[in-house]
């Protein structure tokens, strides 16, 4: 068995004001992509956050390399994962093309400036994202769905193993949204990568994730490989919403029945 | 481009005043030459208090770069938000209780560090500085200090109060020591180069910095106490003179952009330049009275900084 990216060793994300939910205890394999799946308010963010280190646990412990990832200098973090947030903010101007060299920050000694190479990989990143053109824009004047994808472009000039994404489909067209899901999947079945990413489209999360977490606001938890964990029941439940299945030979798909709102069981 | 500005700034700051020197004479002087009153007005008189604005009005400036990058707020300066104030109060009260000349940029360092602490830690509430709330706090956090200022002077009128008032709107006249403003200066600015990469980083955001690998806590009490020690210098040396770190950045990075690694080093050179300026203004305008010359930098800068005001709420 390879050795795990991240694992997640009894771990209680800390969202106040609310009582502890279950623990979290399972490794984060190379090959692997997980979604996380769960209403609003859940905790899919906290839960993200909480892996890339940026927030301490209610309990437990998130692991690299088996050292408490809240003890490890952020350089080594970020070396082992990258982490695409669901909004950007740009305070100051800045060009697309500086925006994805940020990637290779912790690669780079204090006094080294960005080379050739790194200039390279900027770029690669970015034609990789449709944003090849876009290198010398303005980030203020960029779209949503471009501003989203620069976010990705960063990610890959960062180039880690592990991938967090918090809705990577935000604001992304129908085209691009496969285009993004379609990278991640080439990335992780490449078998040295994995990914955790938060998502709202069933259906992409079937089609895309070997494993979920379905997350309910009450803080339960259930997860594992999609083919066990997509049921129907378990997702209305989930969402407080009827659903219809239709079933397809790449598996069950699901639509809302409309006007059919549950109430909480 | 900067650096010959600033030569260039600082020659005509030195032939410029009540006597206006030729360059040929200024020349003559720095070669060991020139007429007894010329050696006397260039090497006594203007060129140490030329050389004070330059390394003034650089660390002003760098002070108010490192202030944007720590709020992420073009808006951010240390007159604006209070922080020369409160430097200016600490280095006159060491002055009245009549501690030595020593303690006097110490206390305008603590004092500078107390108003940073009260102007972000309050603005700071849930969440992050919002341009509001740390631009109100900042405000009155400035005024009160002002009031503070207002009443040291009143309760203790000595012959040196018009000498004085300097602490209220920054005047080069009495600027002594160019020794610790220049230290001060090329040690921010060979410290930006190595720090400049993490602050560009930090620029977008703490959650950003902190995926990409940047220790934020740790970086941005570096920048803190960086620019509070800076502002004390400054004040020290000059009075609150104010709206150089508003200027400067702002119109830097319009030409060259928001790389920390050039934007400090620029911000230093060309707030020296026009500290320089405004105070050769200030001496030239109504000679042979003089200006202080914080009235010649709000002039330049309170239209900006409501240019910039304005255009955030869009």
């Amino acid at each position: 068995m390879s050795a795990s990216l991240l694992s997640l060793d009894g771990l209680v994300i800390d969202i106040p004001g609310r009582p502890a939910g279950m623990a979290l205890d399972f490794p984060l394999l190379p090959g692997e992509c997980w979604g996380l799946l769960g209403p609003n308010g859940a905790g899919k963010t906290t839960l993200l956050h909480t892996l890339a280190g940026l927030r301490r646990p209610r309990a437990g412990q998130v692991r690299l390399d088996g050292d408490d990832l809240h003890r490890m200098p952020r350089r080594r973090i970020a070396q082992r994962l990258g982490l695409v947030f669901q909004d950007h903010h740009d305070g100051f101007p800045s060009t697309v093309l500086e925006t994805a060299l940020i990637g290779r920050h912790p690669f780079l000694r204090a006094w080294n400036m960005e080379n050739a190479q790194d200039h390279d990989l900027a770029r690669q990143a970015l034609s990789r994202m449709d944003l090849g053109d876009l290198a010398g824009r303005q980030v203020q004047t960029l779209s949503g769905g471009e501003r989203q994808r620069l976010a990705l472009a960063t990610l890959l000039t960062q180039d880690p193993p592990l991938w967090l994404l918090d809705e990577p489909t935000n604001h992304l067209d129908l085209h691009h949204q496969v285009a993004v899901l379609d990278l991640v999947r080439e990335e992780v079945a490449s078998g040295s990568r994995g990914a955790v990413m938060a998502l709202h489209d069933l259906n992409l999360a079937a089609t895309y994730c070997t494993h979920l977490v379905l997350m309910y606001p009450d803080g339960g938890m259930c997860w594992g490989p999609t083919s066990e964990i997509f049921h129907v029941q378990a997702l209305e439940r989930l969402f407080r919403q009827k659903l219809a299945v239709i079933d397809s030979p790449e598996g069950p798909w699901v639509r809302p029945v409309p006007g059919d709102r549950r109430t909480l069981a | 481009m900067l650096g010959a500005g600033a030569v260039a700034s600082v020659l005509s700051s030195v032939m410029l005043g009540s006597v206006n020197l030729p360059a040929r004479d200024v020349a003559s002087v720095f070669f060991g030459e020139g007429s007894a009153l010329a050696r006397l007005l260039v090497l006594e008189l203007r060129l140490p208090r030329t050389l004070a604005a330059f390394a003034t009005g650089g660390l002003l400036a760098v002070a108010g770069a490192l202030m944007q990058v720590l709020l992420r707020n073009p808006l951010a300066d240390p007159y604006v938000l209070g922080i020369s104030g409160g430097a200016a109060v600490g280095a006159l009260l060491t002055m009245i209780s009549g501690l030595g000349l020593a303690w006097i940029s110490g206390s305008a360092f603590a004092g500078a560090l107390l108003s940073t602490l009260i102007v972000f830690g309050l603005a700071h509430g849930t969440g992050s500085w919002t341009p509001t709330r740390l631009l109100l706090t900042g405000v009155v956090v400035a005024a009160g200090w002002g009031a503070v200022i207002t009443f040291l002077l009143a309760v203790r009128p000595s012959p040196e109060l018009p000498g004085m008032l300097y602490w209220l709107m920054g005047d080069l006249a009495h600027a002594r020591g160019n020794v610790l403003p220049w230290l001060t200066l090329i040690v921010i600015v060979g410290l930006a180069l190595p720090l400049g990469r993490s602050l560009n980083v930090l620029a977008r955001g703490p959650l950003q910095a902190a995926v990409l690998g940047v220790s934020v806590r740790r970086l941005e009490w570096t920048v803190y106490l960086l620019a509070a020690l800076v502002t004390a210098v400054a004040v020290t040396t000059a009075g609150t003179i104010g709206f150089v770190g508003l200027i400067i950045p702002h119109m830097l990075r319009l030409v060259i952009g928001n790389d920390q690694r050039l934007l400090l080093p620029a911000s230093a050179l060309a707030g020296g330049i026009l500290l320089t300026l405004a105070d050769t203004l200030a001496r030239t305008v109504i000679a042979p009275e003089q200006l202080p010359v914080g009235v010649i930098t709000a002039m330049l800068g309170v239209p900006v900084f409501l240019y910039l005001l304005y255009r955030s709420r869009t």
